[in-house]
């Protein structure tokens, strides 16, 4: 089997033309598959940026037990409700097994807490924690999922730091998936005017804009129009 | 090796294409002449859709959006850090510097916080108020004609308010303050502290017809792809060829040094092009250093010949010395007032649409020297670390921090832009013991020697920094919030950050009337040749408590008006 890796690289750094050549020398199937591996990060990376994605990819960290235990954690940290998914339906589990690679001194508080688990799972019901039933995967979440605010977090028990690394991953990958941004109600990322809060806002937080400093903004059914200043810099247009 | 050299000779050699070299190539080829640009890293497009990163989601990054490969996170529009592989630099003293390096066509300004804030009168003499430092060879009246002309040409935001050392400018009108900038109003007015709309160079007006109007995405920190805020590329560089300029440029290619003949002119530069790693000879009658203070800096000192046997333009030993970066600090507070916010679309523009520049006099203080306030907060785009700690704020209600479950959903909904932060940035005081040099020990994957930093801060800069620390507190306590972490100790510096991380680093090859003391005269020409300009932040004498890219930008354009016209007198031939 020829190295992915390296044909991929070969690819990438060979430009249009390149590619286009090195194409010819390799199976339909083989040239799909890179085209669709290629096609998952079209967000400004450089050669050497999605080179680096493709072996966080290849690579994998967790093993089926560990992300079939992830999994069950997501859906407890964050479960489903009647409007969205959990945790777990938006990828998060994904998303961990990723950043272990990606950010290599989270591997042995994840790997070292899902051991914790099914210790004190076998100990205390005789099961892994993933098939325990979920009555008493809570008795056991409810005894590390609360932390001393008041303490360094590196201070802590193992088994804190351990869930409340899952527990802000596992949040962080929903709420940056489209899932969890439309749970959230997040509005932005698209071109737009902006003109200011709306008034039920500022008067819901008690604020007000002032006349004197309004009559400094924008007016924004002008921004079409080139400005043009007097010698003193005073914006006539 | 043979080095290849090229028979084509250039009217100027532009080494580097971000606020200065982008400011020269422009300034240069519209006035005819044939010039050549320079630059370390590749061609760079913020319209590209293969470079591409305004309006992506969090999920299309694997990593959504965190900080392991780019610095400021997977969407940031910088090639480069504070560490490049192959490209090290190293430290002397046990002191700390942290270099940040952006190597594409635009460099850091493709990235940039666009914070464009003119040097007042004070800040170009600033001894003359304290004793210390040194004062520049030039005044804000011989600056003033090239910021008004970058002011209207580049576009910059703001409002004119009459204050003595925050001139008046030709600004475009600011964007309304978001709902916790009102906050932040109310309580730096009852702290004492006055706020003003911010100064930034985005376009919330049309200036011209190839330029687009801001859109409000907040994203300027991954380049605008309709070239509405300031990146080098966009707004100088593509105009200059637009406009039918002679502009070659060289992407992907490092300069090694600056080639001088048996008089000890310039007659070019060496560099190696990274795609074949060999190197090659450039010709031109004039060359234009930009690569940023510090890059500038390692190349004189490494074109060394036996007319500058210390390297280029160091007869005087200043060359890399009087480095010095922007001080700064920070802090976060909690605003129970921003709780359980309505939802609308408030990205405005990338960063802050108020600032407090300084406000007080050094008479009453024990630090010389200012420092303004940059204000953030909001209910901006979710990004890696949303979420994280999601409820740690009921610790500020005597809840029970942690747990799991759907109350987790509620909690961050509870908090979302419910903080708000500061970051103080102030002038150190330039010293001639702090500086870089080559490492005599260590090439980098080009075999060019690399630059060994020295740098320490005087409780000068602590001092300002413990200020910041306090003012902070106050205006957070003022917005009824609650400060978040513990008050940074005199073992902390008082949160002061090292070196290098604010990423204003001037100094290197300051100017001055003086040749024994300083790099270059007071039109950045080298003292001790005169076909040789440093056009980025190395001749910066003092850094003020501004931001450097405005002045860079003003500076290169008096600078690059000279140049022509001593080329059109044939006193640089």
């Amino acid at each position: 089997m020829m190295d992915r890796r390296k044909s991929i690289k070969s690819l990438v750094l060979g430009g249009v033309a390149g590619g286009l050549a090195l194409h010819g020398c390799k199976t339909q199937i083989e040239a799909e598959q890179e085209d669709k591996v290629l096609a998952t990060y079209k967000y400004g990376r450089t050669a050497e940026e999605t080179e680096l994605i493709q072996e966080l990819e290849e690579d994998q960290f967790l093993n089926e037990h560990e992300m079939e235990t992830i999994s069950v954690l997501c859906a407890l940290i964050l479960p489903a409700n009647e409007s969205f998914g959990s945790a777990t339906d938006a990828g998060a589990p994904d998303f961990i097994e990723f950043m272990m690679k990606d950010y290599p001194p989270f591997q042995v508080t994840m790997r070292g807490g899902l051991m914790w688990l099914d210790h004190k799972s076998n100990t205390e019901y005789g099961t892994e924690f993933k098939v325990t039933a979920e009555a008493q995967q809570k008795e056991i979440l409810d005894a590390i999922a609360f932390y001393d605010p008041k303490v360094p977090m590196d201070e802590q028990a193992l088994e804190i730091q351990f869930f409340s690394l899952i527990r802000n991953l596992t949040l962080t990958g929903y709420y940056t998936s489209k899932m969890g941004i439309e749970d959230l109600g997040y509005k932005g990322n698209m071109p737009n005017v902006w003109d200011g809060v709306p008034q039920e806002v500022l008067d819901q937080h008690g604020v007000a804009y002032e006349e004197e400093w309004l009559a400094k903004c924008v007016d924004q059914s002008e921004r079409g129009v080139i400005a043009e200043w007097d010698e003193n810099g005073n914006l006539l247009t | 090796m043979q080095i290849k050299e090229s028979a084509q000779v250039y009217d100027v050699i532009i080494v580097g294409s971000g606020a200065g070299g982008g400011m020269a190539t422009k300034i240069l080829a519209d006035a005819g002449l044939n010039v050549a640009v320079v630059e370390a890293g590749p061609y760079f497009d913020p319209k590209d859709p293969d470079q591409m990163t305004q309006l992506k989601w969090p999920w299309e990054s694997p990593r959504r959006g965190a900080n392991t490969v780019r610095d400021f996170g997977d969407f940031d529009m910088a090639y480069g850090g504070w560490n490049i592989e192959g490209q090290p630099y190293t430290h002397k003293d046990g002191t700390k510097f942290d270099w940040f390096r952006s190597q594409m066509l635009g460099g850091r300004t493709n990235h940039w916080g666009r914070i464009s804030l003119r040097f007042g009168p004070k800040d170009f003499k600033h001894k003359d108020v304290d004793g210390l430092g040194d004062n520049w060879p030039i005044g804000y009246e011989d600056v003033k004609p090239y910021y008004d002309k970058l002011d209207k040409e580049i576009g910059v935001f703001g409002t004119n308010e009459g204050l003595p050392n925050d001139p008046d400018g030709f600004f475009l009108p600011p964007p309304k303050p978001r709902l916790h900038e009102l906050f932040y109003i109310k309580g730096a007015r009852k702290t004492g502290v006055p706020v003003y709309p911010s100064r930034m160079s985005m376009l919330t007006k049309k200036i011209n017809k190839d330029r687009g109007v801001c859109f409000y995405c907040g994203q300027c920190a991954r380049a605008c792809s309709v070239y509405a805020d300031f990146s080098s590329g966009s707004c100088l560089i593509f105009p200059a060829q637009k406009n039918g300029g002679q502009v070659d440029l060289y992407v992907n290619c490092m300069v090694r040094e600056v080639n001088t003949n048996e008089e000890g002119r310039a007659t070019g530069v060496s560099y190696i092009n990274k795609e074949d790693r060999k190197e090659y000879a450039l010709n031109a009658k004039v060359v234009v250093l930009a690569a940023s203070a510090c890059s500038s800096a390692r190349i004189l000192l490494n074109s060394k010949s036996k007319q500058h046997a210390n390297g280029l333009g160091n007869s005087s030993n200043m060359v890399g010395k009087y480095l010095h970066d922007s001080t700064g600090a920070s802090r976060a507070g909690f605003i129970p007032g921003l709780m359980n916010r309505k939802l609308y679309n408030e990205d405005g523009v990338g960063g802050m649409h108020v600032y407090s520049p300084w406000w007080l006099d050094n008479k009453d203080l024990d630090f010389p020297r200012g420092y303004h306030i940059e204000i953030w907060g909001g209910i901006g785009m979710p990004n890696y670390g949303f979420g994280f700690n999601p409820n740690d704020f009921n610790k500020f209600f005597g809840l029970p921090t942690g747990g799991y479950g759907n109350g987790l959903r509620a909690d961050v909904k509870k908090y979302y832009g419910s903080v708000l932060g500061f970051g103080g940035r102030g002038e150190a005081i330039a010293r001639e013991d702090n500086y870089c040099e080559i490492d005599p020990t260590t090439v980098d994957e080009f075999g060019i020697p690399v630059l060994r930093f020295r740098y320490k801060w005087s409780d000068y800069e602590r001092k300002q920094a413990r200020h910041m620390q306090s003012t902070f507190e106050e205006l957070i306590h003022n917005m009824g919030g609650e400060v978040l972490g513990d008050s940074p100790g005199p073992n902390q510096d008082y949160g002061l950050m090292a070196p290098g991380r604010i990423i204003h680093e001037v100094g290197t090859t300051r100017m001055g009337d003086d040749p024994s003391r300083s790099v270059v005269n007071k039109y950045q020409q080298l003292h001790d040749s005169d076909n040789v300009f440093i056009m980025d932040a190395g001749p910066f004498v003092s850094q003020a408590d501004k931001n450097c890219t405005w002045t860079i930008m003003a500076l290169a354009w008096r600078a690059s008006e000279y140049l022509v016209d001593q080329l059109k007198q044939q006193n640089i031939t």
